[in-house]
């Protein structure tokens, strides 16, 4: 939940001219291999990290079976599972495993952990594409605006709210919503992806892909689709908004940096508009500090989202990954933590990518 | 131009060097209202918390008194504003003394990071080398894995399942000091490298300085200089992440102490049926707490910002020219803050090392 | 004579943290049609902000009184730029009065190719299709001497010189083809030899396009080479308003006097020098080098595997006791880095060099530490070159502190003090902190740091280049003297000839890593060798208009001569 306090300013990043060697031979493809390399100690940290941290608490049978089993019995399953070995031969052969995406079975309910992954996975994968759609929506036209505005009072209640949205933790938004516009207003559903009527319909729809958007719309009913959509709407606005605030105060900062470089002033002195001056001049300069951080925005997303499916029954990674560790499930727990290192790991490449798009001085 | 011109310039008053204080003198408009904001709130929080015995009516822990059992649910009423939840705690007596258990955590947590995050920061900033690399490689991957997800599982092997008031509050405050290490470790280190490469250092090792005295006699006091800012910040996500550990289970046992994220994890099933107060009065205490350091947090990165933080206007040249004047000797007299960037002088590569162009 | 922009009682003020602070008094100035109108002034005279205040592009701190009055190339339409309105002021801009800035590299937006960028200047007047503007940006590129303008105009700046840049900068100021164009110390982050070249360029914006031009500089160099007619500006007012020929002949202002003394010029330095070499005891020659370099060479290590970066490059030179050697170059010349490699900041990657004896080439900081005491150095920039959390007293008594000479600050105290008279610095200023001081004044006191153990050697790495020319003069002249009372070694890096010329007894020319001619100033400066020695020295405008008009044609004959 890192944001507060490392939202960057452009450090006048586009404009410090110090100019760069001139582009050798394939420098954006090195660029490109450099950073796709710099995924793998990422995820290897964190698998690392995790593993050990884990075991300091002992193996994931005792602490799964523990005082329910006798001590015997429990030795028996701990020496077939392996857990008596040394730890870190137990390590290598994990890593082993997790780089042939085999995360074992889970211990609770004797599933195997990637199918555990593929059921829960896209759930989660909803509620973050639809909270960053809010997200976007509200942080990166209020951030314009109040950028533009700076210290009028347009800005000034953007600026509120945004700190406001970042001080109500998700849950307790959550519970507000759920308390006013579902139980009092009755509008939209308390909980859950769908009702059990559309997940129902949606059972009987050949290749379900677990997306409750696509499976919806494959039943060709637009209740089922109305019904999914609005199940939607609460988690989505609980995640987005924190997630919209802090895209708002980062937009806003950096594009208050970029209005004050010399281009822009250039740009005035050339008699082009103060619109375009803002749209054109000061956004796209400020994107390239902005997406690297909404790329490290992707680790509280996930953090927000284990929230807000936690509040919200929404069935995925993060509520799942609850009742794991409430039955102390750690090879489940592991898996799933894999999993999420595996995508923030990915996502930053891909924003790095994207960054690079937006600054030719990466490019070439 | 000469140096007899310049009017004597007198050590800055105490309340221009202490911080917060200054800030709160050079903030104008908006700002200043939201800091003066934030510390009012702040101000409450922390009195709430030191008079705690005196306000609350009964006990964290507390189910009955003389008249008997308190009951569950109730609605708000005389005996207890804020109603009772569906364990029978009086809500208000919880909320008020969860400000001990808050402020219990953010200073461990808070202190512990700083402590570790500094000295790792320096240490890499200043020395570089292979621990250095390492660091940053480690220092990044836990930064951009969700922190919470790393505190639940460090407080479940802090916790090893205990949880009593020290140990439930060691697992948030430990966990929470994990996550926020890489932080503290990141800002240090990169003011660390920025003040390495100025002059003043550079300076003492020409004159043959002790690392050691670089590090402790200039380095130090420059690169911590910001650490007042990081510090509100992070004091408001060690709540967040304290109130999200309870919401999720991981918390303290209401008999333990008192802790809002917990009584919200057990008013989550109220909500369905329309009983607000359980939820709402905890909730709203973390809302108003994070609010308040949040609001001073960002004034104060609003002001150390010459260019986010607001300017007075002037009144219209005319007619003001006795009370205004130009700077005697020119802008580098001014100090920071002078016309500094209205005029530029020269401009060559600010380190001394030369470009190619 | 028609003018183009006419400035009538402008009073410009600024909300500042220190309160409301007057940048601009009273100012009255016209520039004529095809004029070129240099403003004169050190920092914090107001010269950019009255040349701002003629586009309009002042900060919303600032408040406005007067009037400037502008009128279009043709003269049929004249507006008051303090009282138009935002709309008003966009169609003005680039088409009436176009701004040149100082720093090209900032001046350009880096996400865009140039061609963007001046076509849009030219699609906010016209209604033009991006074809035709297209070929506009082509054809003002190719004007402006950018070579290939028909690929180079779908490059980003970032693959541009310096110098190409500020190229760049004027065909944007110039496309709309307005009446005047502002031009905001336009050379001050080139090079000479680049800067000689962007003033040949702006010249030929007044003689080819007719172009009036309002020039903001410091330099009387630049003034004397381009100017027609010169307004000096000080603490926000105008003291003098002269021809070029006039002001540099026959200057009315005290001021304008003080400036003009104050500028260093080629030459000068010549019969100091003389007389120093004089002054030597017999078998001076002989005595042990304080510094020895054969064959240095140092290279920056490259990133991501790259080849590394050769900043010095088989460069041979000694400093013997009590001898000031002067280095000049450009950027990337490897001036600084020869001065870090002396100092121990920066690794000797090949050859010898030898400092007060030691070998630089693999020594170890433990076994250099010793011979520090005997070493001082003076950095560039004095916003940085003390601690802001120590007092300058505490500053100075630092190398007192840590060779033992000295148990604590208040210790050393007594030594201080006399080492700030030294500078000529008032002893109560120890007690202040380094950002109450001026620039002039924190680099004095940067000389009283590095001369505390009267050290053998004294490497002064650009030392004044930050400082006005005033302040300049005074910093050189306190160099001179403190060097013949102290009679340390020195190396004195520049960019500026006529600055080194003032304290060397020889002068090495660093080119690209390479020295490509040294000896006393008189064999440098007065007979230069090697054609880029040639070339820089007669792209260095002198403070003479006269002068520099002759000199002018002496630098062309050069170019075409290479």
């Amino acid at each position: 939940m890192s944001t507060l306090a490392t939202a960057p300013v452009a450090e006048g990043a586009p404009a410090a001219g110090r100019p760069k060697p001139k582009s050798q031979g394939g420098g954006f493809g090195r660029y490109l291999l450099v950073r796709f390399l710099l995924i793998f100690p990422t995820i290897f940290i964190l698998v690392t990290l995790v593993f050990f941290l884990m075991r300091t608490t002992g193996d994931p049978i005792t602490a799964a079976q523990g005082g329910r089993l006798g001590p015997e019995a429990l030795a028996a399953l701990r020496e077939a599972a392996g857990y008596d070995r040394p730890l870190f031969i137990q390590y290598f052969e994990y890593l082993g495993q997790v780089a042939t995406f085999n995360f074992g079975s889970t211990l609770t309910t004797n599933r195997p952990v990637i199918d555990v992954l593929t059921t829960y996975g896209p759930a989660t994968f909803e509620l973050v594409l639809y909270s960053l759609i809010v997200a976007f929506a509200v942080g990166i036209p209020l951030g314009r605006l109040a950028a533009y505005h700076r210290d009028k009072p347009q800005d000034a209640v953007f600026r509120v709210l945004a700190i406001l949205w970042y001080a109500v933790p998700i849950f307790f938004a959550g519970l507000l919503l759920k308390l006013i516009f579902a139980v009092w207003l009755k509008w939209l559903p308390v909980a859950g992806r769908a009702s059990v009527n559309a997940e129902l319909q949606m059972q009987l729809v050949p290749n379900k892909t677990s997306f409750y958007t696509i499976d919806a719309l494959m039943t060709g009913d637009p209740a089922v689709l109305g019904d999914v959509l609005a199940h939607a709407v609460l988690p989505a606005i609980a995640l987005g908004l924190l997630t919209g605030g802090i895209f708002l105060r980062l937009v806003r900062t950096n594009v208050i940096g970029t209005l004050a470089t010399d281009y822009v002033d250039a740009a005035r002195s050339r008699g082009v508009a103060e619109s375009r001056l803002l749209r054109k001049h000061a956004y796209r300069p400020a994107l390239i500090p902005i997406v690297t951080v909404i790329g490290l925005q992707i680790a509280l997303l996930l953090s927000g989202a284990v929230l807000t499916e936690t509040t919200f029954e929404w069935k995925g990674l993060g509520f799942i990954l609850a009742e794991f560790l409430e039955s102390r499930d750690f090879v489940a727990v592991q898996g799933i933590v894999v999993l999420l290192a595996v995508i923030v790991a990915l996502t930053n490449f891909v924003v790095d990518i994207i960054a690079a798009f937006i600054d030719p001085r990466v490019r070439y | 131009m000469t140096a007899a011109s310049v009017t004597p310039v007198r050590r800055r008053p105490l309340r221009d060097r202490l911080p917060i204080v200054h800030q709160l003198r050079q903030s104008m408009g908006l700002q200043r209202g939201m800091l003066v904001a934030g510390l009012v709130m702040v101000a409450v929080f922390i009195l709430c918390s030191i008079v705690a015995p005196l306000i609350a009516p009964y006990g964290f822990a507390q189910r009955k008194d003389e008249s008997g059992a308190f009951g569950t649910q109730q609605p708000p009423s005389p005996e207890h504003v804020f109603g009772t939840t569906v364990g029978g705690y009086d809500v208000f007596s919880r909320v008020i003394w969860g400000t001990q258990t808050a402020i219990l955590v953010i200073v461990i947590a808070v202190l512990l990071s700083i402590f570790i995050g500094v000295a790792l920061g320096l240490y890499s900033g200043y020395f570089g080398g292979w621990l250095d690399r390492v660091l940053v490689v480690v220092c990044d991957a836990i930064y951009a894995f969700p922190s919470l997800l790393l505190a639940i599982v460090l407080s479940i092997v802090i916790s090893a399942g205990q949880s009593n008031l020290w140990g439930g509050v060691l697992a948030a405050a430990g966990s929470i000091t994990v996550v926020f290490i890489p932080q503290y470790f990141r800002v240090i280190r990169a003011e660390t490298v920025r003040i390495k490469a100025e002059a003043f250092v550079e300076s003492a090792k020409v004159l043959g300085a002790s690392n050691a005295r670089i590090v402790f006699k200039h380095v130090f006091r420059n690169a911590t200089r910001t650490l007042p800012l990081i510090i509100t910040l992070n004091s408001s996500e060690a709540i967040l992440t304290l109130a999200a550990l309870g919401f999720l289970g991981f918390g303290i046992e209401p008999t333990a102490a008192a802790e809002w994220g917990y009584d919200l994890f057990k008013a989550q099933s109220d909500v369905t049926s329309g009983i607000w107060w359980t939820a709402f009065f905890p909730g709203a205490a973390i809302v108003f707490t994070v609010l308040g350091i949040t609001l001073v947090g960002e004034s104060l990165n609003d002001l150390a910002d010459p260019r986010l933080r607001g300017r007075r206007r002037v009144a219209q040249a005319a007619g003001e020219v006795a009370a205004t004047s130009v700077v005697p000797g020119g802008t580098l007299t001014a100090g920071p803050g002078g016309l500094d960037g209205l005029e530029d002088g020269q401009s060559f590569d600010e380190h001394g090392i030369e470009v190619r162009r | 004579m028609s003018t183009v922009v006419d400035i009538r009682n402008l009073g410009v003020s600024f909300a500042t943290d220190a309160g409301a602070v007057k940048a601009v008094d009273n100012v009255s100035l016209s520039v004529g049609r095809g004029e070129v109108l240099a403003i004169v002034g050190e920092s914090g005279s107001g010269k950019t902000v009255t040349a701002k205040t003629i586009l309009g592009l002042l900060p919303e701190t600032a408040t406005t009184r007067g009037a400037v009055v502008l009128s279009n190339r043709e003269g049929t339409r004249e507006s008051d730029i303090i009282s138009l309105s935002t709309h008003q002021l966009r169609e003005v801009r680039g088409t009436d009065v176009a701004m040149v800035f100082q720093e090209p590299s900032t001046a350009l937006n880096p996400v865009y190719t140039v061609g963007w960028q001046i076509m849009e200047g030219i699609r906010a007047h016209s209604d033009i299709s991006k074809k035709e503007a297209r070929a506009k940006a082509i054809d003002i590129l190719r004007r402006v001497g950018i070579p290939d303008p028909e690929e180079r105009v779908d490059h980003y700046p970032h693959q541009f010189s310096g110098g190409q840049k500020q190229r760049v900068v004027i065909a944007m100021a110039l496309v709309l083809d307005p009446g005047l164009i502002v031009a905001d110390e336009p050379t001050t982050a080139l090079d000479v030899t680049v800067q000689a070249e962007i003033l040949d360029l702006l010249r030929k914006c007044r003689d080819e396009f007719g172009t009036a031009i309002v020039l903001i500089t410091h330099n009387m160099g630049v003034v004397a080479d381009l100017a027609d007619r010169v307004a000096v500006m000080y603490e926000g007012n105008v003291v003098e308003q002269a021809d070029v020929e006039t002001l540099f002949s026959a200057p009315q202002a005290d001021y304008t006097k003080a400036l003009l003394a104050a500028v260093p010029y080629v030459g000068h330095g010549a019969a100091s020098a003389v007389e120093r070499v004089a002054a030597r005891a017999a078998g001076w020659a002989e005595l042990t080098p304080v510094v020895e370099a054969r064959g240095l060479e140092i290279s920056y290590p490259g990133r991501f595997g790259r080849p590394g970066f050769r900043a010095v490059n088989g460069v041979d030179f000694v400093i013997r006791p009590g001898e000031v050697l002067g280095l000049v170059g450009e950027s990337g010349s490897g001036k600084t880095t020869i001065g870090r490699a002396i100092a121990g900041l920066t690794k000797v990657t090949g050859g010898s060099l030898r400092v007060l004896g030691a070998e630089m080439n693999g020594i170890r900081e433990r076994n250099f530490r010793p011979l520090r005491s005997r070493l001082g150095f003076v950095f560039q920039d004095p916003a940085s070159s003390f601690n802001p959390l120590l007092t300058i007293a505490e500053c100075v008594a630092e190398p007192l502190i840590i060779h033992g000479r000295a148990k604590d600050a208040n210790a050393a105290r007594v030594r201080v003090n006399e080492l700030l008279e030294a500078v000529q610095l008032p002893r109560a200023y120890g007690d202040r902190y380094p950002h109450e001081l001026s620039g002039g004044q924190r680099q004095r006191a940067s000389l009283a740091r590095a001369l505390a153990l009267e050290p053998e050697l004294l490497i002064a790495d650009e030392p004044t280049s930050a400082l006005d020319v005033s302040v300049q003069a005074r910093v050189l002249e306190l160099f001179a003297e403190l060097q013949r009372e102290f009679g340390f070694a020195s190396l004195f890096i520049s960019h500026d000839l006529a600055v080194v010329d003032l304290l060397a007894d020889r002068i090495g020319v660093l080119y690209r890593g390479s020295l490509v001619e040294e000896g006393t100033g008189a064999e440098v400066l007065g007979a230069p060798k090697h054609p880029y020695t040639q070339r820089l020295l007669a792209s260095l405008p002198v403070p003479d208009p006269i002068a520099q008009a002759e000199r002018r044609t002496e630098l062309r004959r050069i170019r075409e001569a290479s």
